[in-house]
């Protein structure tokens, strides 16, 4: 059996993954774990954004 | 003067040995247990729900990688690269021993998106370090 995700699709679930390990690891209240594991999601998507459009201007 | 300081070098000492965390049998097991099967370390101390998430997340991201047809690094890699690789595979403890033994990760990439698949395995493996030390933390009572 074989996966073949696209990239966004890749980088999504790396992010979900990653967050909720540095979520858990990074802080020590359960509120704080969720926010801080909220937080990395969103700077890895954000980051995903970012690159895609620096690579789009840079291409041009 | 040197009384003074030979003094407070003495204090020192007992305060760096006051603030060491007791070497309890949890606190060996816990980070071992966590290295060979991820979350397991926050299992065994009845953090179930942080053990949990931890083992699903580890342990899928893992297994996608092995599906993507990511690369296993042997520890034998002549290449500095390839040694960097193998000590973030290897961070996935029981996970890493199973491909070894059901020799998974070694065909040839087919598609375009299996180096995904490498970084993945490298990365759960590297997750899984955190969480063993995160096992440790709690262990010796640095966290709740």
């Amino acid at each position: 059996m074989t996966l073949a995700l696209s990239h966004f699709s890749a980088a999504v679930l790396f992010a979900v993954f990653a967050s909720i390990v540095f979520g858990i690891t990074q802080r020590s209240t359960s509120r704080e774990q969720i926010r801080y594991g909220l937080y990395c999601f969103a700077m890895f998507v954000g980051g995903v954004f970012v690159a895609g459009w620096v690579m789009w201007f840079l291409r041009r | 003067m040197a009384n003074s300081s030979s003094g407070k070098k003495s204090s020192e000492a007992i305060d760096s040995k006051a603030a060491a965390p007791p070497l309890t049998t949890m606190a060996v097991l816990a980070p071992a247990v966590g290295w060979l099967i991820p979350g397991a370390g926050h299992l065994i101390q009845r953090r179930w729900l942080r053990g949990g998430l931890l083992l699903g997340s580890i342990a899928t991201m893992f297994v996608l990688g092995l599906l993507m047809q990511g690369h296993v690094y042997q520890p034998n890699g002549g290449d500095i690269l390839d040694m960097l690789g193998f000590v973030g595979d290897v961070g996935a403890g029981g996970l890493y021993i199973l491909t070894q033994v059901m020799n998974w990760g070694q065909g040839a990439i087919s598609h375009a998106t299996a180096d995904y698949g490498t970084k993945y395995l490298i990365v759960a493996g590297l997750l899984n370090f955190i969480s063993a030390a995160d096992a440790y933390h709690i262990a010796v009572g640095k966290k709740p």
